[in-house]
């Protein structure tokens, strides 16, 4: 197939359709191209990567080597140790996790992968990454403010978040909220265009069903997200009162309930899970039924298992509190609920092995890190049964037990997940090719000291090893040499892990210089994005070749084809 | 039914931390069943995943197949395994209710013993009810970051907190329970080893939080009445015995 000339005859004929805005560098501050907005989602994302990775390297180290000072930061202080702490769990979860998965390949694949030219709100879209953008300058303004940063634990459990005689922070706490609140508006904002768009933009013949998977899961996350981040926001504004004007909403000494916002924070944080879960599903999806060549197995169980999933993941929050003081009775209720919805996520695994039997598999590096999500995840997922046992909890919360369960899911979400998705769509985004060589000694180069990072914190959690101390030389029971020599182990895999990716970095700088330019559809898979240049222009495809759309996205080996995929574009 | 329950009673991280209360190892069994249950699942699924792997790699003039999940005839190799896994969780949702029922639901009337623990930024202050039994009586014994508790004895616990959240943990004793300023919580412990323990504050509390640490001393019942006469406050000693109606 000839290519048509990009610049020329396309670029003109879209002038007349499309807002080309202003040129230049402005063109990236106001540009309202989902395509340049999903990038600096990307790259504000990874850059905060950077400083959530510093961050776990100075305490890492910190507890491998308590009192010595830590090359590059110097010695740390408790104060500073818990700053560290709360901050790398923000930085991570609101700052890389939500806009690389959610926003930046939210708004990347939704307008492709449905064959629409943009959001169907392309200002509200703008706005959304300048409020982000606004939101991450507070964050990391917050961490050198007179005080130094918040120290609270991500989770900011008033009275301690609520009051600076308490947490010493004065500044550092209220910037860490307005920052965290601004956030929660720029993916509101965000939201609001992904679940529009899919319903409103979809391509000529695409029917519910013919969607690919991953953008059901963009979708519905996004609803999850708007449903449950209005309690929060209002929790975290009476948050800001506490702490600013002298209210008393989680004072008891005033007749406030510290309580209250434990449950307003999990009511959201639970979700929140839920909500970075699965567009890392969803990518997974993509890449398993590329790389095997293979039809989804049932894709319609795949639809109503994470809307299931999604509704039960708002009656699940409390079992983030079992010993926090609530009703005991309760507890029962939400280990129920808790443990039953291991059976959709459960179900999901299920529908991953199901989609590899039969399949002819590549294992390229997309599709290793797509693997390693489902095989790592799975010990997250496992881990978590004993946490929402009311009774295996008692022992287990607060430990490193936990801190290495969530870390088994996020890590594979927000890392393996990302890492699936940037190498599968990086022709798309770039128009070059990665290195398969380098891109493979990076994957290994980070899964295994994944592991090795991890595990001996699940033994160590065992062990009763509480979180969020600098120093554990204070406790007796937990400054016995095999246990030091755990955390000697777990500080050395992350350095190498964190090493590694230079790796990364060298590969997409060496690929994005290479001048040999990546297909349209180099992987040969079926959804829409494929079909147009690589990276597609302003509008994604030429205004009179918009795609339309004639059969599911998973129409991989059909039986009396002679190619083994069939794009969704193709009438025959 | 209970020889049913004692079937999931049983120790097996003593290597890692020890044994130290009467409900200790019921949540070591509960533990262990959860682990027995969800490895084996995982152990299966890992390895049901990695041999379709191998299995299926892509190999010349050999084209992969074709089938979408819809018939009954494949969809089975979902709904059954997933049915399994409702059942497993039903499993321990029974195992667990019963642990946590006994641990934090089911006060044992008639303690032999109460202590309170009131938590601070960064230190815990036991309150210790001296000779008469009686918390708020003038023989109570006050001290900072040192429990002391005697062997086999039912203790009740009344947690509070002064300033902002702490969580009263024992790991020995697989105790844990949030301290909330405002409020009294209460619950029970059985000492089964006598020795010295860690007692850990488990909720972040601040600046100090990672050296607000105590220890629970559990003494056998002479040396513990010898530490409770030692340091029965000499006021409450000596004054005259009708000071203290409660305790007679």
């Amino acid at each position: 197939m000839v290519e048509p000339a990009v610049d020329l005859t396309h670029g003109h004929a879209h002038d007349d359709h499309a807002d080309h805005g202003p040129q230049g560098w402005l063109k990236y501050l106001w540009s309202t191209d989902h395509k340049v907005i999903a990038m600096q989602y990307m790259f504000t994302g990874m850059f905060m990567a950077l400083i959530g990775g510093f961050m776990a390297y100075v305490f890492r180290m910190q507890l491998a080597f308590p009192g010595m000072p830590v090359p590059g930061f110097g010695m740390v202080s408790p104060g500073e140790y818990n700053a560290l702490v709360t901050n790398h769990g923000t930085i991570m979860i609101f700052w890389v996790a939500m806009p690389v998965l959610l926003a930046a390949f939210g708004n990347f694949l939704i307008p492709l992968m449905i064959g629409a030219d943009d959001m169907v709100f392309p200002k509200i879209n703008r706005l959304s990454f300048q409020v982000f953008f606004v939101s991450t300058i507070v964050i990391l303004a917050s961490l050198v403010v007179e005080g130094g940063g918040f120290a609270g634990a991500w989770t900011a459990y008033p009275p301690l978040s609520a009051d600076s005689t308490y947490n010493l922070t004065p500044l550092g706490s209220t910037l860490w909220v307005i920052g965290v609140g601004l956030e929660f508006v720029a993916f509101l904002l965000g939201g609001i265009n992904f679940i529009t768009t899919l319903m409103n933009s979809r391509a000529p013949g695409m029917r519910a069903f013919d969607v690919p998977i991953v953008v059901w899961m963009i979708v519905v996350a996004s609803i999850l997200f708007m449903l449950s981040v209005g309690p929060l926001l209002a929790g975290a504004i009476m948050l800001i009162f506490d702490q600013t004007i002298g209210t008393g909403f989680y004072n008891p000494a005033t007749g406030g309930d510290p309580i209250l916002w434990q449950h307003l924070f999990w009511f959201f944080g639970h979700p929140e899970v839920y909500v970075v879960l699965l567009p890392a599903m969803g990518v997974v999806i993509e890449i398993i039924t590329t790389f095997a060549r293979k039809k989804l197995f049932a894709y319609r169980t795949v639809i109503f298992t994470i809307v299931a999933t999604g509704v039960l993941s708002f009656f699940v929050w409390a079992h983030h509190q079992f010993i926090a003081g609530i009703d005991p009775r309760m507890a029962n209720i939400f280990t129920i609920t808790t443990l039953l919805i291991s059976v959709p996520i459960a179900e999901l695994c299920f529908i991953y092995i199901a989609t590899l039997y039969g399949g002819s598999i590549t294992l390229s590096t997309p599709m290793l890190w797509g693997l390693a999500f489902v095989a790592e995840f799975l010990i997250g997922g496992v881990t978590g049964i004993f946490l929402g046992a009311a009774g295996a909890d008692i022992y287990f919360h607060d430990t490193y037990f936990v801190l290495a369960h969530f870390h088994y899911t996020f890590f594979p979400i927000a890392i393996i997940g990302t890492f699936a998705a940037f190498t599968y769509w990086f022709p798309k985004m770039f128009g070059k090719m990665m290195d398969e060589r380098l891109g493979k000694w990076h994957f290994w180069l980070t899964i295994i000291p994944f592991n090795m990072i991890f595990i001996p914190l699940f033994v160590l959690g065992m062990g009763g090893q509480h979180r969020r101390i600098y120093n554990y030389t204070h406790f007796p029971e937990l400054a016995i040499d095999i246990f030091q020599d755990m955390r000697i182990v777990a500080t050395f895999a992350l350095l190498i892990m964190l090493g590694a990716q230079f790796i990364f970095f060298y590969n997409c700088w060496k690929s994005w210089r290479s001048k040999e330019r990546a297909p349209r559809n180099p992987w040969k898979a079926n959804s829409l994005e494929w079909t147009t240049e690589s990276p597609p222009p302003h509008g994604n495809w030429h205004p009179d070749r918009m795609p339309v759309v004639y059969r599911g996205p998973y129409e991989y080996n059909v039986p009396g084809r002679e190619d083994d995929y069939w794009p969704q574009n193709e009438p025959k | 039914m209970n020889r049913f329950f004692d079937f999931f009673e049983f120790s097996w991280f003593e290597p890692l931390i020890e044994v130290g209360s009467s409900y200790a190892e019921q949540i070591d069994g509960l533990i262990l069943t959860v682990l027995i249950i969800v490895g084996t699942w995982f152990l299966a699924a890992e390895y049901v995943f990695l041999h379709f792997i191998l299995k299926f790699r892509a190999k010349p003039g050999r084209r992969g197949e074709y089938i979408d999940g819809k018939n009954k005839r494949h969809k089975r190799w979902i709904t059954i395994p997933h049915l399994c896994v409702l059942v497993f969780d039903i499993l321990i949702i029974i195992v667990s209710f019963r642990v946590w029922y006994n641990i934090k639901m089911d006060l044992p009337e008639d303690p032999d013993g109460v202590v309170r623990v009131i938590g601070q930024q960064w230190a815990w202050t036991f309150q210790h009810p001296g000779a008469d039994g009686e918390l708020d009586s003038p023989d109570d014994i006050f001290t900072v970051d040192e429990l002391h508790v005697e062997n086999n004895k039912t203790y009740h616990f009344e947690l509070q907190a002064t300033d902002v959240l702490h969580s009263f943990s024992v790991p020995v004793w697989r105790i844990k329970q949030d301290a909330i300023p405002g409020r009294t919580i209460t619950g029970w412990f059985e000492p089964t080893r006598t020795g010295e323990f860690d007692v850990q504050c488990a909720e972040i509390c601040g600046f100090g939080h990672g050296v607000m640490a105590a220890r629970v001393m559990v003494e056998d019942a002479e040396t513990h009445a010898a530490w409770v006469a030692a340091n029965t406050p000499v006021a409450a000693a000596s004054a005259p015995a009708g000071s203290t109606p409660a305790s007679q």
